[in-house]
Formats: structure tokens, sequence, C-alpha cells
């Protein structure tokens, strides 16, 4: 039964991947002129065009390349950049070569604040899960409130204000370029690290004291309270363990967010990864590079939210086993 | 316990004006606010007043180019080049010498006025096609809902940037890209909410009596479903303005010479090693508004029991 379920889930999954694919591809479509006029800009010619069209395969009907396009996406053949990144001009570099580097240096960062915020946020909010109401849970609620509630470049500039400009401890930009030391990395990369963590604490020990409280309404926590059980052994022994399963979707729900927090903190440091490349080439309007940058972000976040949803499908009995 | 007195306060404004006189009738219950929201309502209600008269209060309009250099502290600037021209900035002047208390006054209206469009947009959208799922049988429900899903799955700023990729930045276009971007998520909760009125014993008796569907959507479904929604509407309010200024911020929002806070953060954002004011000033802005709104929220929902929008996020 759990065994459908997930194959269930899995199947909407790929339906979802499919339907955002035709949605970015329909981005193209919609563009006044075709890549071809744009490429080709000033120097058009009715000969040369038709020439560049030929060559692109632009002639054929929009069905057709979208299935070649999607067949492409598929085998990691990403195509041409219009836009020359890497000083080719006029167009003509491979999007493989742009996002290669790209990817890796967003994942590097991604990783780090993954494996800082997740540990610690669990804590912080299992910690103000334990003492509702005490002068900590008060605390740790209202400031991740206003942490949520505030743009991610706000974090950002504050920490760059204070830690950059005030007391000049950190660099305000990010570079990726000849590290002596993964210190020196480290220190490079710390104020965009610091800012999403900020953001990914706030919002994950929140659903984390959530979680547990909810848990912890429970008919069965209350027997534990009236058979005299001490508090911290109901936690830890009963609470918990029905709690992973919402911990592990709030985990994953909030990594699926680092897809977007991360554009505007690669803005916002300069760091060369991958949402960096999206913004730019949005700015220039280069749509197979927005493209591929935006097929790879929602792969990631559909993925994301597919184990999300399917560690809860497998820590919930009742949905293991439905009536 | 709090969720059966929030089933019976929820709908409390038609209960209470129609069962007042009866000896049962359930005690109304005042909406009160903590101390930390009324500081919010106040921060907001300021906010509005400055979106209305801003234009009239403000020091000088948001395009004038006053000091020739730019960040300058606050306080009195005088020209070098003319004898006698000074002029005083209370936050100092912005990269091209415009007075920056100046430009968030004008900015509130972009900033606030879009964002509200794009929210009431995104509702108009949303409780239609959610009340229509609900209302509207098995088929059609099953159906807008997986579009919806599809929709839901993709990040709403790399949607953003997609759409303006590919179709440019103008107000209208913002307003219409945030609008039916959250429009997914109003549709979502409107939809739960409706179906819980749907299944409820007083609709199936409108039906026995023979009430159309239309009266029983809003003599019924909306009456019910309002006091959430409303909720939901501020959390909804904070998400866009978030969402638009981050697009700002990314400089493919609000374009110039219009002034907005996010993209007045991203054009002063050089100034911050100088000390300067103007890229923070329009950050506390959008801070103040946003977290005030999410207190009112939050203390509004103690009240009306509306977990449904905050669990739905």
């Amino acid at each position: 039964m759990m065994f459908r379920m997930i194959m269930r889930r899995l199947g909407i999954g790929v339906v979802t991947l499919w339907v955002v694919s035709l949605l970015m591809f329909a981005g193209t479509e919609i563009l006044p002129g075709d890549v071809a006029e744009i490429m080709l800009g000033q120097e058009a010619t009715p000969e040369s065009l038709a020439a560049l069209r030929g060559k692109l395969g632009l002639d054929k009907p929009a069905a057709l390349r979208y299935l070649e396009w999607l067949g492409d996406m598929a085998t990691f053949d990403l195509g041409l950049s219009l836009a020359g990144h890497s000083g080719t001009g006029g167009g003509g570099a491979t999007i493989e070569v742009l996002i290669g580097a790209r990817l890796q240096n967003t994942l590097l960062l991604s990783s780090i604040v993954a494996a800082i915020s997740v540990p610690l946020s669990v804590t912080l909010g299992l910690l103000a899960a334990m003492f509702p109401t005490s002068l900590y849970d008060r605390t740790v609620t209202f400031t991740t409130l206003c942490l949520v509630a505030v743009p991610e470049f706000f974090i950002a500039t504050m920490l760059v204000l204070i830690l950059a400009v005030q007391l000049q401890w950190l660099p305000s930009i990010a570079t990726m370029t000849d590290f002596e030391s993964v210190w020196d990395m480290l220190r490079s990369l710390s104020l965009p690290i610091l800012t999403l963590c900020f953001v990914l604490l706030a919002q994950m020990s929140r659903m984390t004291r959530a979680a547990v409280l909810n848990v912890m309404s429970s008919p069965y926590i209350e027997m534990a309270i009236l058979k005299g059980v001490p508090r911290r052994r109901i936690i830890l022994r009963h609470a918990l363990f029905n709690a992973i399963g919402p911990i592990v979707n709030i985990i994953a729900l909030n990594l699926a967010y680092l897809v977007s927090g991360v554009v505007i903190v690669e803005v916002i440091f300069a760091f060369p990864g991958l949402a960096k490349l999206m913004v730019d080439g949005v700015q220039v309007r280069d749509m197979p590079l927005v493209q591929a940058c935006g097929m790879i972000f929602c792969a990631t976040y559909v993925v994301l939210i597919l184990i999300s949803d399917i560690a809860s499908i497998v820590s919930n009995p009742r949905l293991r086993h439905p009536k | 316990m709090t969720e059966s007195v929030a089933k019976v306060a929820a709908p409390g404004t038609v209960v209470g004006t129609q069962f007042e006189e009866l000896p049962d009738a359930p005690p109304k219950r005042k909406l009160k606010f903590t101390p930390v929201g009324k500081v919010a309502i106040s921060i907001v209600c300021f906010w509005l007043v400055i979106v209305v008269i801003g234009p009239w209060i403000s020091p000088y309009h948001e395009a004038d180019l006053i000091a020739d250099d730019s960040f300058t502290p606050s306080g009195e600037y005088c020209s070098e080049w003319e004898e006698g021209m000074c002029s005083f900035h209370v936050l100092g002047t912005d990269y091209l010498g415009r007075d920056v208390l100046s430009r968030i006054i004008y900015g509130a209206r972009t900033t606030i006025g879009v964002s509200f469009a794009a929210t009431v947009l995104a509702y108009i959208i949303g409780v239609i096609f959610g009340i229509a799922a609900a209302v509207g049988g098995s088929k059609l429900d099953m159906g807008l809902s997986r579009v919806n899903d599809a929709f839901i799955s993709i990040p709403h700023i790399m949607m953003g940037l997609v759409i303006i990729a590919a179709v440019g930045s103008t107000i209208p276009i913002l307003i219409v890209t945030a609008g039916c971007i959250y429009a997914t998520t109003v549709f979502r909760i409107s939809r739960a909410l409706a179906l819980d009125v749907m299944v409820s014993d007083f609709v199936e008796s409108a039906r026995a009596r023979g009430e159309g569907l239309w009266w029983i959507i809003r003599r019924e479904i909306l009456p019910n479903i309002a006091m959430p929604l409303a909720t939901d509407f501020g959390l909804r309010l904070v998400f866009i303005i978030l969402f638009i200024s981050s697009l700002s911020f990314l400089g493919l929002g609000v374009q110039p010479p219009d002034s907005d806070w996010g993209s007045m953060v991203k054009e002063n954002l050089q100034g911050l090693v100088y000390g300067s004011l103007s890229p923070i000033a329009p950050a506390i802005a959008i801070a103040t508004l946003t977290i005030s709104i999410n207190l009112i929220v939050d203390d509004v929902s103690a009240h009306a029991g509306g977990r449904l929008a905050k669990r739905m996020l």
C-alpha cells in the first residue's frame, strides 16, 4: 500500500516537471520575435534570418521543437547561450560551459548552509517546544517572526553594515577565486552563508516548534502527563519519535526554499553561482539560458518537495496503512 | 479546546446578529489586541496615511536632483557651486543626490499600492476558482486542483523571473504576475474552507429547502469563509510585498524613475560603504510594514482561531 502511494506521488512529481517544462518553453514562444531575430539584431536580413532559423531548427512547428528541447534537456545538451557570457561575443557559448562551475559554487554554498542551519534550528525549535511560554520560547517566537517577515536583502544589508562596514571583520563580496586554504574560502563565503542561515533558522525553528507542540496536544501525551511521566521524558521518549516525520518534512521543505533564497543572496554578494547567472540572463533576456537555469532550479525544488511528501508518507502509520 | 471555540466564533458576526436575543446565545467575544499588536496597528496606519497624503507632505519631489554629490549624510547640505543654495535632508541623499526621505514617501505609494492591487487580484482569481472547485463537482475539482498543484510547485521567484524575462517589466505586468502566482495559494485555502462548509448540515438543509447553488454560495459559503480568508489576506499581502520588493531589488521589478523601496535598496547599495542611510532606510521601511502586518495577523488569528491559513502556508 505504501509502495503504491509512493509510486503515485512519484507519478505526480513527473507530471509536475512536465508542466514546468511546458511553462518554460511557453516563455520563449510568447516573446515578440524569435531567437534568430534577437541573435542577429541589427544585421537581420530576410535571407540570414531564414538561414539561421534553418540552422537552429526554428522553422519547424512549435510542438516538434518542444519535444526536441525536452530531449536535449533530458540528455543535458543545454544548447547555446544567446549572449556571449564568456567573451565570445555575439552569442554561441554553450550553456553547459556557463553553468558547470556556477552550479558547483551554488551547491557548495547551499550545502554549507544546510549543514549549519538544519541541526541548529531543529534544536532551537525543540527547546522552544519543551518550555512553551517560557521567556526563552517567547524570545525565539518573536525573533523568528520578525526574521520571517523581512526580505532576505534586509538581513543581508544589515549584516554587511555591521560585520563588513562597521567592524570590518568580513569581506562584503563573495568571490570564488584563488583560495589558499579552506579557511580562506569560508571567510569569503561567510556573509552569504550567515544571511541564508538566518532566514532558514527562523523558518525551520518556527515550524519545528509548531510540529512538536502539535504532537504534544495529542491524547496519548495527555495520558503520559496524567500518568506522571516527567516532562523531559515525555518529549524525548514519546513526542520526538512521532514528530520525526513532520520534522523531516520541514527540513526538505526549507531546503527547497533555499532554491529561491539563494537568488537574492547571490546577487547581493556578487557570488558567481547559478542564480546570479540566471538573473543576468533575465536582464539581457537570454531565454535559452534562463530556461536551462530555471529547469535546474525547478527540478531541484520539485524533487525536494517530493522527498518531503514521501517522508511524511513513510513516517505516518495512518498513511502507510490506509483503511 | 480552542478549536471548538473557534468553530463557534469564526462565523460569529452572522450568528451574533441573528440569535442575539436568545438566552443561550454565545457570549460576544471582543477582539482584543496585545500591546505589541496595538503598536503594530499604529505603524500600519502610519504607512497608510503616508500613502494617502504622501505627495503633499514630502519635502521634495521623488525625482528632484538636489545635491551635486551622491550619498550626502543626513543634515543640511550646501552646494559647492552656488552660494546660498542650501537644502535640508533628514535622511541624506541617494546615489544621484535625490532626497531619500521624499523617495521613501513616494515609494510607499508604489510598493504598497502595487502589492495591494496584486493581493486583491490574487484573491479575486483564487476565491472564484476555489469556490468553483468546491461546489462544482469532483471532476472540476480534480482538474483545477491538479493544474494548481503543478503551478504551486514552481518556486515563486523562479516563475516571476521567467515571466519577466519573457514579457519585460512594467507595473501592470508586475501586478498580474504577482497576482496570478499567489492566486495558487489562495485557491488552495478557499477551496479547503469552502469544502468544509459544503459538507455541513446547514448547507444540506438549505439544499433540501430547494435553495439554488448561487444562493448557497452567497448566503452560506461566503459569510462562513470570510473571516479566515481576511486573516490570510494580511499574510498574503506580506508575501507579495516581499516578492515585489525582491524582484525590484534584483532590478526586475518597478523600474526607474518610479521610486520603490526594493529598488531603492538596490540602487543605493554601494552607499553602505560610506555609512549612508539611503540603502538602510527603505529596507527598514519594508521591515516595519511587514513585521507589523504579521503581528496583527497573529493577534487576529489567535482571536478567531484561524489556524487553517497558517497551516497551509
